[in-house]
C-alpha cells in the first residue's frame, strides 16, 4: 500500500479545505505536499491540529541550477511533521521565491521553530515574518553573505570573508 | 631534661616550640595534599601520583617549587593592594588556631583561657580573606564565589559555635587544655558519647568552613570556575590552597581536642607523646578525604537551608538537654 | 576601586537593583565543549539565559555539498564524536533510502550493535559528566573505565577509538570477528552489574536526590513543543522511539522496552538513561545471538561499493591506452538517482534526522542534518528560567548536550 493512500483522507481534507495552497503532492520517500507561500501557515497549523504534533526539522534549500527538474522558485522551506499517534511522518515544501526570499514564522505554533529558522535566515538568507528574535545563530554577527546559498563559494580569502580581519590584523600587529 | 628546658630562657623557648610547631604543621599540610590525591586514587581505581620520589613521595616538594616560579599574574582591574594581601589573611586566619592546640599535656604552644573562643574568632576572620580576594578580583566569577563563602562561613559559624558550646558546658572551661583534662576526668573518658550530636554538626560545620565537598560552592569548579581565587595564579594561588588545608588540620585537631579526648589515649606510648593526637588527626583526615570522593555538592540554597533549618536547631535543643542535665544531675 | 560598587550602590536609576550579567563559556569546564551563555543574574536566580552557539562551527553541510557520498560520512564522525557511529548509520540510511539500496541482514545486525555500542559508550559519558557537573567525583572515573572498554573493542572493529567511520552505505566495512563476538560478550555479563555499582553511588544519595528533583521539570505537551527527544522527552513521559515508531536496521527483529519517566525532572532523565543502558545491553546479546545464523554472508551490499569511485561509474575494465597507459573510457554515468530522502536514526542524544537531496551529480546537493543537541540547547532558556546557576549546570548536563553536534 502506498503512501499517498495511507493519507488518502487527510489529503482530500487538505485540497478541499485549501485548494490554492496546496500545489502538488508527491509519493517520495515520505508524503510530501508542495505548497504555495500565502496561506502556508494555516496549512501547517491544520496539520498540527490533526495531530503532527513534532515539527521534526525545519530547513532550507537552495535549488539555484539544480539540473535534473525544473524548479519554478529558487527556494524551498521544508518542514518534516510527524504524528506521534498515528506513526506518520509528512513533508510540506513551501516555494520562496529568490527577490522576495521571506516565510511566515511558525515560532507561535513550536518553541523549537525559533532556532531552526534562525539558523535558515543564517544560512539562506530567508527572512521569517514573525520571528521574535531573528539574529544570525551560528555565524558571527557581523558576517556578510549566506553560506549555504549556491553561489557562495565554500572557499575564500580571509579578507573577503570577513570585512573586519583587515582591521583585526592591523591591530594584532600595532600590539606587537 | 626538664631542667635543661628551664634554663632556656622563655622568649626563646617559644621561638623554637613555635619553630617545631610551624615545620611540624607545614609538614602535615605539604603531605595532607598527597594523602589526599593518593587515596581518592585508590578510591577511584587510579594510580595517584608516582613519578617524582619512591611512590610520588616528594610530590608536594614538587608542586611547591613548581608555584614558586610560576609568574604571578595581577590583572589590570584588580584592587591590587587588597589583591595581594587577601591570601595572607586566609592563610594567616586558618594557620595560627595550630598555636592554641594542646598536642600534649606538656606541649602547647599558648594555653590561652579563651583558647576555643580565639580559633572561633580567626576561623571567623579566615572569611575575610575569601571575600576580599572575590571583590578586588574584579571578575564576576570570584565575587559570586566571594559572596557564597561569606554566607555560608557566617551561616555555618553559628551552628559550630553552638556545637562547642555545649562541650564548654560540660567541661566548664574554654581552655583546651582543661577542656582534654575534663574529657580524661569524666566517666566516658571522650566527649563524643555524650555530644554525639554535637560531634556531628560540628563535623558539618567544619567541612563547610573549610570549603570543601559537599560544601565546595565558593569554588564549585563545575560552576564558578574556581570561584573566589580565579584570577590567582603562582605561590599566591598556593597560598589559598594551603589555607584550605591548613583549615582541615585545625578544624580537626579542634575536633580531637574536644570531643575525642585530645592526646589523651588508652595506654602511654613511651617515647611518642603524640602519637595518640596524630593517630586520632589522622581518622578525621581521612574522614574529610573520604567524604570528597563520595558526595555530589549542594546548591546554594540547601545549603543555607542545611544551615539554618537543620543544623542550628539540632545544636540548640543539643545545648539546652545539656545544660539542663549538667544543671539537674 | 571595584568596578561593582557601582552597580551594587545604584542599581538601574530606578530604584530596582540591577541585575547582575555574567558570561559563562565558551570555555567553562561544565559547558560541555565551547557553550556560550549570557545569563543575567539575580542574585542567584537566572532571569535570562541566551545561549550563542557557532564556535564549533565547521559548516559539514556546506562541505557536504562538495564531497560526494561516502566522504560525507568522514564528516559525519566529527558531529557527535561521542557516539560516532550513530552518525554514521543516519547518514547511510538517508543515502541507502535514495539510492534503494538495503544492506545484508548480517550488516544490519551488526550495525544494530554497533549503534547500541555507541549508546552505552555515550550514556556512560554522559553520566560521568553529569555526576562531575553536580560534584560526584568518583562516578566519574568509574564510567570512564568501562567506557575504555568499550572504546578499545570499537578499536578491534575497525581501528578507531572515538571517529569510526566504520557503516558504509550498504553496509559495514569489516565484519566481526569471533574474537570482537567473544569480547563482546563479556562485556554484556559484566555490565549489568556495573550498572549497579554506579546506582549504588548514586541512586538514592540524598544530594544527588536534591539536586536532581524536580530540577527542570518538563511536561509532556512542552516537551514536544521545545522539540526535545530521545531520553530527555521520554523521560517526560513520551514513548516516543525513533527504534519503535520507524524501525531502522535490525531493531524491528529485537525485543526491548522503552521506558519513560513520570515527573520529568532532571532524575527521571537520569533514571530513563539508566534504563537504557540495560536495554541496550540486552540489545546486543540478542543480536549477538542472532549473528550466529548468518555466519559468513556478506556485510556489503553487492551496488554498493560503487559508491567508493570517486564521482561516477564507469566501466567495470580499464581499457589500454596508447600513451597513458589503463585508463576509464566508458560513458559516466550517475549513481544516484536524483530526488531527496530523509532518515532520522534514534541517536544516544535524541532524534538524529537527516535530509537529502540529489541532483543526480556525484555530490549530495543538500544535506541537512537535524541534530539532537542543536534542540537541546535551543531549548535552555526555557528550562533554566527561575533556576539557580547550580541547577544551570545539572541542566546542561541532563540535556547531554555535545557542541559538534550542535553547531555542525
Amino acid at each position: 500500500m502506498g503512501l499517498l493512500e495511507i493519507a488518502m483522507d487527510l489529503l482530500a481534507e487538505l485540497r478541499e479545505k485549501f485548494p490554492k495552497v496546496v500545489l502538488e503532492v508527491l509519493e517520495k520517500d515520505a508524503l510530501t505536499i508542495v505548497c504555495r507561500r500565502e496561506g502556508s501557515l494555516e496549512l501547517i497549523s491544520y496539520l498540527k491540529e490533526k495531530g503532527f504534533k513534532h515539527l521534526i526539522d525545519l530547513c532550507g534549500v537552495d535549488y539555484q541550477g539544480y539540473k535534473s527538474e525544473k524548479k519554478p522558485e529558487r527556494f524551498e522551506v521544508v518542514y518534516h511533521l510527524y504524528n506521534l499517534d498515528e506513526k506518520k511522518l509528512i513533508r510540506v515544501k513551501v516555494l520562496i521565491p529568490e527577490n522576495d526570499a521571506w516565510q511566515y514564522s511558525v515560532t507561535g505554533l513550536w518553541k523549537t521553530a525559533n532556532w531552526f529558522e534562525r539558523e535558515c535566515y543564517d544560512m539562506l538568507g530567508i527572512v521569517f515574518k514573525g520571528h521574535p528574535d531573528l539574529r544570525r545563530l551560528l555565524m558571527p554577527e557581523d558576517w556578510e553573505g549566506y553560506p549555504l546559498r549556491k553561489d557562495y563559494p565554500l572557499f575564500l580569502t580571509e579578507e573577503n570573508e570577513w570585512k573586519g580581519y583587515k582591521e583585526f590584523l592591523a591591530s594584532v600587529r600595532g600590539a606587537k | 631534661m626538664s631542667d635543661i628546658i628551664a634554663q632556656i630562657p622563655y622568649p626563646l623557648l617559644v621561638f623554637i616550640v613555635a619553630f617545631i610547631l610551624l615545620n611540624l604543621t607545614l609538614l602535615h599540610v605539604a603531605y595532607l595534599t598527597y594523602a589526599e590525591r593518593k587515596i581518592i586514587a585508590r578510591m577511584q581505581q587510579r594510580l595517584g601520583p608516582n613519578r617524582v620520589g619512591p611512590r610520588g613521595l616528594l610530590q608536594p616538594i614538587a608542586d611547591v617549587l613548581k608555584l614558586l616560579q610560576k609568574e604571578d599574574i595581577i590583572p589590570n582591574n584588580v584592587d591590587k593592594s587588597v589583591f595581594k594581601i587577601a591570601p595572607l589573611i586566609s592563610l594567616v586566619c586558618a594557620g595560627t588556631g595550630v598555636s592554641l592546640i594542646p598536642l600534649w599535656e606538656k606541649f602547647v604552644l599558648s594555653n590561652l583561657n579563651v583558647g576555643l573562643l580565639f580559633i572561633l574568632a580567626l576561623s571567623s576572620l579566615s572569611a575575610y580573606g575569601v571575600i576580599l580576594s572575590g571583590w578586588a578580583s574584579n571578575s564576576r566569577y570570584a565575587l559570586l564565589g566571594g559572596l557564597r563563602s561569606s554566607a555560608q562561613v557566617i551561616s555555618y559559624e553559628i551552628a559550630m559555635s553552638l556545637a562547642l558550646l555545649s562541650v564548654v558546658l560540660m567541661a566548664g572551661s574554654f581552655n583546651l587544655q582543661d577542656i582534654v583534662k575534663a574529657q580524661v576526668a569524666s566517666p566516658f573518658k571522650v566527649y563524643l558519647i555524650p555530644q554525639v550530636v554535637a560531634f556531628f554538626v560540628f563535623m558539618v560545620c567544619a567541612l563547610a568552613e573549610t570549603n570543601r565537598v559537599p560544601f565546595d560552592l565558593p569554588e564549585a569548579e563545575t560552576e564558578l570556575v574556581a570561584g573566589y581565587f580565579v584570577e590567582y595564579s603562582g605561590i599566591r594561588f598556593a597560598l589559598f590552597y594551603l589555607a584550605e588545608y591548613f583549615g582541615m588540620v585545625v578544624m580537626s585537631a579542634l575536633a580531637v581536642t574536644c570531643f575525642l579526648g585530645g592526646y589523651a589515649g588508652p595506654f602511654e606510648v613511651p617515647g611518642l607523646p603524640f602519637i595518640w593526637f596524630l593517630l586520632k588527626l589522622y581518622v578525621l583526615l581521612f574522614f574529610y578525604i573520604w567524604v570528597r570522593a563520595t558526595l555530589p555538592r549542594y546548591r546554594y540554597d540547601q545549603l543555607m537551608g542545611l544551615g539554618w533549618k537543620v543544623l542550628i536547631p539540632l545544636a540548640l535543643a543539643n545545648l539546652f538537654v545539656t545544660a539542663f542535665l549538667k544543671l539537674y544531675l | 576601586m571595584s568596578l561593582y560598587v557601582e552597580v551594587i550602590k545604584n542599581g538601574n536609576g530606578k530604584g530596582e537593583p540591577e541585575h547582575f550579567t555574567i558570561n559563562m563559556g565558551p570555555h567553562h569546564p561544565s559547558t560541555h565543549g565551547v557553550l556560550r551563555l549570557v545569563l543575567e543574574l539575580d542574585g542567584e536566580t537566572i532571569v535570562k539565559c541566551d545561549p550563542r552557539i557557532g564556535y564549533l562551527h565547521r559548516g559539514v553541510e556546506k562541505l557536504a555539498e562538495h564531497l560526494n557520498y561516502n566522504q560525507t560520512i568522514v564528516l559525519s564522525d566529527r558531529l557527535d564524536y561521542i557516539a560516532s557511529a550513530a552518525n554514521n548509520i543516519a547518514f547511510c540510511l538517508a543515502f541507502e533510502k535514495l539510492l534503494g539500496i538495503t544492506p545484508p541482514r548480517r550488516a544490519r545486525l551488526i550495525r544494530t550493535i554497533v549503534n547500541e555500542m555507541a549508546r552505552i559508550s555515550s550514556h556512560l559519558l554522559w553520566l560521568a559528566t553529569h555526576a562531575l557537573d553536580i560534584g560526584a567525583m568518583t562516578v566519574f572515573l568509574y564510567c570512564f573505565r568501562d567506557r575504555e572498554w568499550l572504546l578499545s573493542i570499537f578499536e578491534k572493529v575497525c581501528g578507531a577509538r572515538l571517529t569510526h567511520s566504520y557503516v558504509r552505505v550498504g553496509g559495514v566495512r569489516l565484519d566481526f570477528t569471533q574474537e570482537i563476538i567473544d569480547e563482546l560478550r563479556r562485556f554484556t555479563e559484566e555490565f549489568p552489574q556495573r550498572i549497579l555499582d554506579y546506582e549504588t553511588l548514586i541512586d538514592v544519595n540524598r544530594i544527588w536526590l536534591k539536586r536532581t528533583r524536580d530540577v527542570a521539570v518538563v511536561d509532556a505537551e512542552t516537551a514536544i513543543n521545545l522539540g526535545l527527544t530521545g531520553p530527555v522527552l521520554r523521560g517526560s513521559g513520551v514513548p516516543y522511539d525513533v527504534r519503535k515508531f520507524r524501525p531502522y536496521d535490525a531493531y524491528d527483529e529485537v525485543e526491548f522496552e522503552v521506558p519513560v519517566g513520570e515527573r520529568g525532572d532532571t532524575y527521571d532523565r537520569y533514571k530513563v538513561r539508566m534504563k537504557e543502558l540495560r536495554q541496550s545491553n540486552w540489545i546486543i546479546k540478542q543480536c549477538l545471538d542472532k549473528l550466529k545464523e548468518v555466519e559468513g554472508e556478506p556485510v556489503l551490499a553487492e551496488e554498493a561499493p560503487d559508491l567508493l569511485l570517486p564521482s561516477r561509474v564507469r566501466e567495470p575494465e580499464p581499457k589500454p591506452h596508447p600513451k597513458k597507459g589503463f585508463v576509464f573510457t566508458g560513458k559516466e554515468l550517475p549513481v544516484v538517482p536524483p530526488g531527496e530522502a530523509f532518515a532520522s536514526i534514534e541517536s544516544p542524544k535524541g532524534e538524529l534526522a537527516v535530509y537529502v537531496v540529489s541532483d543526480g551529480g556525484p555530490n549530495p546537493w543538500r544535506l541537512r542534518i537535524r541534530t539532537p543537541s542543536f534542540v537541546h540547547i535551543s531549548a535552555i532558556p526555557e528550562l533554566a528560567k527561575g533556576h539557580m546557576i547550580a541547577d544551570l549546570v545539572a541542566i546542561i548536563g541532563t540535556l547531554d548536550v555535545v557542541l559538534g553536534d550542535c553547531d555542525r
